[in-house]
């Protein structure tokens, strides 16, 4: 294995920057791939045994190696272009789709300031990014060049819009306590001495709900998922895409779904605090300090939770008509955010809620 | 010649090409996703200006919201574009005098000795915090009523673009979702007690199956 390391202190010596930038690059994507994988993997399972099944138990212990058995072979199908599709915006749709799911990875910190960008404006990027992926799927639809993709589009670019909107609002209530966009700041303002009532959906319950239910709607979910909509409209979006652009916007979905359940904690169950914060102080030893000083393990224990959480969604409910999923957004959660974005001006500005008390 | 300004030149004429682009291809699909574009590395150029706010926040609007809608019409109209290019050429000394009118507008109005002046320092940066921060303090303290004017009157198109597009539609079956939700089984269900009736008893015999 040396001439790996060879070829890369070579590298790092004749271009540090571009090196640097790769390997950076590398870093939360190469995790976050291998985390998907095991995440579809896990998705079977539960599923599976929800319906009282075995799910994958054939391909590595567990089964574990039936998703990378998965990737292989979408891999290695051929390619299929529709007739009279617009070739190169049908490739560029999975890109695009896929870029933004990635960019967005690189503002979420892991622990205090640690993450790839400690960029001021994190939650915005965030948004921004969030937002641009609903291209891929409307650039999709409309190169497929087939009725059945540019419905499945149609429907969930308004879907889209329509619960970005919620989303942004709760959001801004989370930014108006923290008085930061900062991720990491917004996850230290959780912190204080009365443990998991320190965090921010004590005070911000129906946002934080709203944000969980607007992020699954957001991410194509069920029981949201009428933009594929198996039994309407075939597959929605993608019902033209084979091999290596279907395995992309695989990729892309889960990536987002996996995003959705880090943010939800970092932004409203304070990240990588301990719920039991400031009730224990103790100093026994490093293995077992994380329970109550807080550390990442904790951040992965409730990103989990809610990962779950969503696959729990889709083995429970069944799926939403399409005008009722315009009426929740417009008609419930839209007014009930605006009201609790005006609840939460009162809160800081009558200091209800202190950030980092 | 330093690596920042090597991106903003790049950035710029891809800003450049894209915005004539956008006049110049002939499906309206490609010119939208152009404009997406041209709005994209035009906040590239800012954010190498440390306007990080400004930049992210013209993504989030004009490319996350505005252009998805403009993407969405564009694609369900379908426009046949060839009898709308008919007139390019007759239309384009025109259009360049509306172009050379604005630019002029531009100049007047930034001021030409501007140009000359040294470049002010940052205020987010002298006043030590981050751009973020500074505008919102500028926009909520010293800019208050432009900012509230502007947004009543983005509430009063909203109100003008509702009443334009409602149409009260007679005989229309609309579903009462809070009443649904509300039904009792009562309302639906009739429990009716009543004595259990039995077939008369005809013969002796059992009956063949």
């Amino acid at each position: 294995m040396n001439w790996i390391l060879d070829v890369y202190h070579t590298c790092a010596a004749h271009f540090p920057t571009l090196t640097m930038a790769i390997s950076l690059l590398l870093f939360p994507l190469l995790p976050l791939i291998i985390g998907v994988a095991m995440y579809v993997w896990w998705e079977r399972k539960v599923i599976g045994w929800m319906h009282v099944r075995m799910g994958p138990n054939q391909i590595g212990p567990f089964g574990l190696v039936q998703t990378f058995a998965d990737v292989f072979k979408l891999l290695l199908k051929e390619v299929v272009y529709p007739q009279k599709a617009n070739k190169a915006l049908f490739l560029l749709a999975p890109l695009w789709a896929l870029v933004p799911a990635f960019a967005a990875w690189s503002v979420i910190p892991i622990a205090s300031h640690a993450a790839w960008s400690d960029a001021n404006a994190g939650l915005l990027l965030l948004l921004a990014m969030t937002s641009m992926g609903v291209y891929g799927i409307i650039i999709a639809g409309w190169a497929s060049n087939s009725r059945y993709a540019m419905l499945g589009a149609m429907r969930s670019a308004a879907q889209v819009v329509s619960y970005e909107v919620a989303m942004g609002f709760s959001l801004v209530s989370v930014l108006i306590l923290a008085g930061s966009l900062n991720l990491s700041d917004i996850v230290n303002a959780q912190a204080g001495s009365k443990g998991f009532l320190d965090w921010f959906a004590v005070p911000l319950l129906p946002m934080f709900i709203i944000y969980f239910v607007s992020g699954v709607a957001e991410t194509n979910r069920s029981p949201f998922d009428v933009a594929e909509g198996e039994s309407e409209i075939v597959a929605g979006f993608h019902v033209e895409y084979s091999g290596a652009p279907f395995a992309v916007f695989f990729l892309t979905e889960y990536a987002n779904m996996i995003l959705i359940s880090f943010l939800a904690p970092i932004l409203f169950l304070g990240g990588w605090l301990s719920p039991l914060q400031g009730w224990i102080t103790a100093d026994v030893h490093w293995t077992v300090n994380w329970i109550w000083m807080g550390g990442w393990p904790w951040l992965f224990i409730k990103f989990f939770a809610f990962a779950t959480a969503y696959l729990w969604f889709r083995a429970t409910f069944p799926r939403y008509r399409y005008d009722q999923i315009m009426r929740l957004g417009w008609k419930v959660f839209i007014p009930i955010t605006i009201v609790w974005v005006f609840v939460a001006g009162c809160m800081k500005y009558f200091g209800w809620v202190t950030a980092g008390a | 010649m330093t690596f920042p300004l090597i991106c903003f030149y790049l950035f710029a004429a891809a800003t450049t090409l894209a915005a004539l682009a956008v006049i110049l291809v002939r499906n309206p699909v490609h010119a939208a996703l152009c404009l997406v574009l041209t709005f994209f590395s035009a906040a590239c150029t800012w954010l190498l200006a440390d306007a990080e706010f400004l930049a992210i926040v013209l993504v989030l609007v004009y490319v996350g919201a505005v252009m998805v809608l403009f993407l969405f019409v564009v694609m369900m109209l379908d426009v046949d574009i060839d009898p709308l290019r008919e007139g390019f050429i007759r239309a384009l000394p025109v259009g360049l005098l509306v172009a050379a009118v604005m630019l002029a507008e531009m100049l007047a109005l930034i001021g030409v000795r501007v140009m000359d002046m040294p470049v002010t320092p940052d205020p987010a940066a002298a006043a030590g915090v981050s751009n973020t921060t500074w505008l919102a303090s500028a926009l909520f303290s010293q800019y208050l009523l432009p900012f509230e004017v502007a947004a009543l009157i983005l509430t009063v198109a909203i109100i003008a673009a509702i009443p334009l597009t409602l149409r009260h539609r007679t005989g229309v079956r609309m579903q009462n979702p809070g009443k649904q939700v509300l039904v009792r089984p009562q309302d639906r269900l009739r429990i009716v007690k009543m004595v259990a009736t039995k077939p008369a008893a005809t013969s002796g015999e059992a009956p063949t199956p």
